[in-house]
């Protein structure tokens, strides 16, 4: 095997077996999930061997590159299509391949009762290579095509089960959101090749240098753009709560770990753009800021068990994309923070699977309680998780998110307070919502039904959740000893360059600040949490009211984004309709209608449409003249 | 005085196609009516095959003189005439369902006559021989190269269009109503063509292109029968394409017509006036680009905004593709004002997967029915998705190509003619062109959401199971909007070869 070669197996293998899986049909039922859970643990040890082939060459060696064939070729214009192995991408593909391998064996038992598995399988095949192509792409067009492939897979998981109308829903509104993400992705790269005559990131770096700011700025603000419709940040975050309605271990795999984070990979990857414009970079900081605080708020006071972690993942990202804002060493600490993200926040969703498993569905943590006796693996594997988000030495969240809480507060003045301020208070609140989802499930009473009967799961779940589990031990250590990732990092993000500011505060007194607030969360929810009410209660404070509902973002988006819309539209189809078009709309199907209607509006009509025509025609006569004088 | 020399080797597809309507002429009037649509169909089918075939052999022999100085047959021509042949032959296959069409089109509607006609089964299939006639003016209208014959091709390709409106089987009366609106105002626009084209020839002294050309280059420009000569062809040629203000007969029309033809009319009308009007603004009007750029830019732009924006609310299938049509014509026009062999290959391109989406969706259309006809109210449409997995796909995937998103035909197409546009300095056309593809891709999504995404409200419309035919003309549009977005370089070096008018 090659490993120059190998690269394009990464995308074509799932994408094979996702073709044979939905054409072959019922008749793979009793195989198809075999096949793709083998076709996604192949990818991963490629992935593995194309990682040790890289650490073996040189560091100025390590990217590959291998084009499949010329995509694009309009007069001087060329964009191939081809992918790009590198330093960043390898990262990113063994998270998703790895992740994606596990999720795939959880998956095999958690949808075993489903007559749809199949075509499940099929579609997480598709989504793997989606994603691969997305962070493998050696330019914006190819990633985008990646993009908007993560972006059907997604929709076809969350609506898996669309037969329930809110399902479907929450398919639609993710769709939505991450179309208007796209417009920006696509406006980028429109910019990008006006400004540069091409959009290869190669190509793209090297002009960013000479490029004027404001067409930096405005590349950055629509990747940016870009980047807040795919991992769900300020002001396009609405979609990821309901896209809890997709089967859990697509929470886990899409939600949580991979897809979300494609904006991250975005930032980083466009870094020569960001670092050329403080602009765009301070933009980045405020809607990563924005959003870890607003993602936090609304976990606190989520009942259902997949929102409150969907709330914290949206929190999360905001840690990660407000890294990216920091220069070149947030990069490194941001990819750092996604990578042990993408173990314990998977590890959780599965553990939030595995317990809905046991439970009937139920999803409302209120009518949980006392399930660590009966679901003892869960448990651990959960806690160990839930230690790692906290930031809580030696687990993973402690190397990355007080990396980037230290980076954040050393960015110097009152940014450097504020940012840090911000990072600190999320962690704060973090910790107060991830102990109410640990105290709510699995300690105190038992609240369930008499009819439930909490069980472990099978060995095929609770092992993807151990293993997951593990690196959610140790991964932090791991990446961070020897500031391995940032060294291994480096020629990508240029990290070894970053400008020196005064430390604001010792990396002991943060980590030291970080873990009392930490604690002052922990015991706050503890206390409050000693006893829970079934039903939630009704008359709480206006907070809290508004972090149910998701602080009003919907009826933010409906008020500023739809209505206005909306009004845009009718107006000018009204006009043209009333002024032009008359009462042609209304001629529906029956005959006298058409007749009756028809007899009064067409003599006035043609006439009408005849008048508009003359009007443009002394327009246009106008026109020429003007522009002739 | 020497007979005019003619080559009639390059003449000979649009010689052919006008033979074969003249046969088609004769079995209407002596072949018994249960035998004539058979026959007709196999005539059509062959006559477009032999002109495509002779429209192949003389790809590489174009010639500026193949009637004099009235018509050039050249790379660019020869490229736009295969487009249309290709586009007519799969549209073919859509009209060959000749169910859409009226059995007598001189019945009065809901009369007794039409009745009679409907029950005995005789279905009159006049409809092929137009459908010749007008590819006959469409072959002719980018290739002529004086005003005189720009106006007979103008005039031959749409009287045909005009009837052809009037032809459908149900709905008749808004058929017909699309009918006379579409001559009525098609004579209007002519009438302005005809105008420009005097006082163009009173500032020339001349009626061939050429000799335009080089009058604007020697005489001094800035004179008033050049300027409303330019603003008067203009109209002639925005009515024809569908630019706004000149658009408003396109959402009747397509919406009256029968379905078949809205997508043959949609697809080959605009290559053929495109055609023509890149030869006129490249050849004739090159010299006086100062005084008509301004203008046609700012038609452009309104022409994809207002199309992109007017078509979010529309409640029919075909008025929606009407005005999402209209889009397209504001994206080619880019293509007029960037004066650059990039955009006219962008342009001939753009012909081609526009043409595809265009036939395959309004063949989608056809198929989509209740118990008395074609289903247009699209909210009827909603949750087609479950119903029929298939037609839902395919007719989602001529809208992503519609809207330009990337791995369609479409997608490469815009890119064509915007980074075109960008090349020839109009950044401000391409910026307008993104931000109005932007918009229209959110409508376009918005279809697809309704099919996918939304549970349907009644369950009284279905999917009728397509003739062979239909299937077939399906099949190639989507496997065209995949391939050309996969490999669009097959077409577009061929585009970029051909991407030359003679003077």
């Amino acid at each position: 095997m090659n490993a120059n070669n190998a690269i394009v197996l990464l995308i074509a293998l799932p994408l094979f077996s996702s073709a044979i899986l939905l054409l072959s049909g019922r008749k793979s039922d009793k195989w198809g999930h075999l096949l793709a859970t083998a076709v996604s643990a192949t990818t991963f040890v490629i992935g593995v061997y194309e990682f040790f082939q890289m650490h073996s060459r040189p560091s100025t060696d390590r990217p590959l590159t291998q084009k499949l064939f010329e995509w694009i070729s309009v007069g001087g214009f060329q964009v191939d299509a081809s992918l790009l192995l590198d330093q960043l991408s390898i990262c990113f593909v063994l998270l998703i391949t790895g992740v994606g391998t596990l999720i795939h064996i959880y998956s095999i038992e958690y949808m075993s009762h489903d007559h749809n598995r199949r075509r499940f399988f099929a579609y997480l095949n598709l989504f793997i290579a989606a994603m691969l192509l997305l962070v493998l792409g050696d330019s914006y067009l190819n990633l985008y095509v990646g993009w908007e492939g993560v972006g059907l897979a997604s929709y076809l998981l969350i609506g898996f089960w669309n037969q329930k109308p809110a399902y479907a829903t929450a398919a639609k509104k993710a769709f939505v959101a991450n179309r208007v993400g796209d417009v920006g992705l696509s406006l980028a790269i429109m910019i990008a090749f006006t400004q540069f005559g091409t959009v290869t990131f190669a190509g793209v770096k090297a002009g960013a240098p000479h490029a004027s700011p404001a067409a930096l700025t405005a590349l950055g603000a629509m990747l940016l753009l870009a980047a807040a419709g795919k991992s769900a940040q300020f002001p396009l975050q609405s979609w990821l709560g309901d896209a809890m309605a997709g089967p859990t271990p697509v929470s886990a795999l899409i939600h949580a770990a991979t897809m979300v984070t494609a904006g991250v990979y975005l930032i980083t990857r466009s870094n020569f753009v960001f670092d050329a414009s403080p602009t765009a970079q301070a933009m980045v900081v405020t809607v990563g800021a924005i959003t870890l605080l607003f993602g936090a708020i609304i976990g606190t006071a989520k009942d259902d068990i997949k929102k409150a972690l969907a709330a914290s993942t949206m929190s999360q990202i905001g840690y990660m994309i407000l890294a990216t804002g920091l220069g070149p060493i947030g990069y490194a600490f941001a990819i750092l923070h996604l990578l042990t993200h993408g173990f314990f926040k998977a590890g959780m969703f599965l553990g939030a699977g595995s317990v809905m498993h046991g439970m009937d569905d139920e999803v409302n943590m209120r009518r949980y309680g006392g399930l660590a006796k009966a679901m003892p693996i869960t448990a651990v594997t959960f806690s160990l998780g839930y230690l790692a988000i906290l930031g809580v030495p030696p687990f993973a969240g402690f190397y990355s998110k007080d990396k980037i809480i230290e980076t954040a507060l050393n960015a110097g003045g009152a940014k450097g307070i504020l940012l840090g301020g911000a990072t600190l208070l999320g962690a704060a609140i973090t910790a107060f919502y991830m102990t109410r989802v640990i105290v709510l499930t699995f300690t105190g009473a038992k609240r369930w039904d008499s009819k439930a009967h909490p069980h472990e799961s099978p060995i095929l779940m609770w092992l993807p959740m151990a293993i997951l589990a593990i690196g959610s031990v140790a991964s932090g250590f791991l990446l961070s000893s020897g500031s391995a990732l940032v060294n291994w990092l480096q020629p990508i993000v240029n990290a070894g360059h970053h400008e020196h500011n005064e430390e604001l505060l010792k990396p002991a007194v943060v980590s030291s600040l970080a873990l009392g607030l930490v604690l002052v969360g922990v015991l706050t929810a503890v206390f409050k949490y000693r006893t829970v009410p079934v039903d939630a209660p009704t008359k709480v404070s206006i907070f809290t009211t508004a972090a149910r509902k998701d602080l009003y973002q919907d009826s933010f988006n409906e008020a500023v984004l739809m209505h206005p819309g909306q009004k845009l539209t009718t107006g000018l189809v009204y006009t043209d309709e009333q002024v032009i078009d008359g009462t042609v709309r209304g001629v529906g199907s029956s005959l006298s209608i058409i007749s009756t209607a028809m007899r009064k509006i067409q003599n006035g009509y043609v006439r009408s449409y005849a008048l508009v025509m003359v009007l443009g025609v002394l327009a246009l006569v106008t026109t020429i003249w003007l522009v002739t004088l | 005085m020497n007979a005019p020399k003619l080559d009639y080797a390059l003449l000979a597809p649009i010689l052919i196609i006008l033979g074969g309507a003249l046969i088609g002429v004769l079995v209407e009037a002596f072949l018994s009516k249960t035998r004539r649509a058979g026959v007709q169909l196999v005539i059509s089918f062959v006559t477009l095959t032999a002109a495509l075939v002779q429209v192949i052999r003389i790809r590489r022999s174009g010639s500026s003189g193949a009637a004099v100085l009235s018509v050039s047959i050249d790379a660019a021509g020869i490229f736009i005439q295969g487009t249309i042949l290709v586009l007519s032959l799969v549209a073919l296959l859509l009209i060959a369902d000749t169910d859409n069409f009226t059995a007598q089109a001189s019945a009065i509607p809901g009369s007794s006559q039409e009745s009679v006609a409907i029950q005995a089964g005789k279905q009159q299939t006049e409809v092929f021989p137009l459908t010749l006639f007008a590819i006959a003016g469409m072959l002719l209208f980018p290739v002529a190269t004086d005003l005189v014959t720009l106006f007979v091709a103008l005039e031959m390709l749409s009287l045909p269009l005009y009837l052809m409106a009037g032809l459908s089987r149900r709905r008749r009366l808004l058929s017909q109503e699309a009918a006379l609106k579409y001559f009525l105002l098609g004579a209007f626009s002519s009438a302005f063509f005809l105008m420009g084209s005097a006082f163009l020839y009173g500032y020339s002294g001349t009626l061939t292109l050429n000799g335009i050309a080089s009058a604007i280059h020697t005489s001094g420009n800035n004179n008033v029968f050049l300027l409303i000569g330019i603003a008067f062809v203009s109209v002639g040629l925005l009515f024809k394409v569908g630019a706004v203000p000149f658009h408003n007969w396109t959402p009747d029309v397509y919406q009256g017509s029968p379905t078949p033809i809205t997508g043959f009319m949609a697809a080959c009308t605009k290559a053929a006036a495109f055609g023509a009007t890149l030869r006129i603004f490249y050849v004739a009007l090159d010299g006086a680009q100062w005084s008509w750029k301004p203008l046609i830019s700012v038609i452009a732009v309104i022409t994809m905004l207002f199309g992109a924006i007017a078509a979010w609310s529309q409640r029919d299938v075909k008025r929606m593709l009407a005005y999402s049509s209209i889009a397209h014509a504001g994206f080619i026009l880019t293509a007029v004002v960037s004066l650059n062999s990039h955009a006219l290959s962008g342009a001939l391109f753009y012909f081609v997967v526009y043409g595809f989406a265009t036939i395959g969706a309004f063949g989608i259309v056809t198929l989509v029915r209740d118990s008395s006809g074609e289903v247009g109210d699209v909210n009827r449409w909603i949750g087609l998705g479950k119903k029929a997995p298939l037609t839902a796909s395919t007719y989602s995937l001529f809208l992503l190509s519609f809207g330009g998103i990337p791995l369609t035909a479409g997608f490469i197409g815009k890119f064509a003619v915007f980074s075109a546009a960008y090349e020839s300095g109009n950044i401000y056309l391409t910026v307008a062109g993104v931000l109005s593809s932007a918009i229209a891709i959110f409508f376009y999504l918005r279809v697809v959401v309704m099919l996918f995404f939304q549970n349907p409200e009644s369950d009284s419309v279905s999917v009728v199971i397509p003739s062979v035919m239909t299937r077939i003309a399906i099949s190639i549009c989507a496997l065209a909007t995949i391939i050309l977005g996969l490999f669009p370089s097959l077409l577009l070096n061929a585009a970029d070869s051909f991407a030359l008018f003679t003077r």
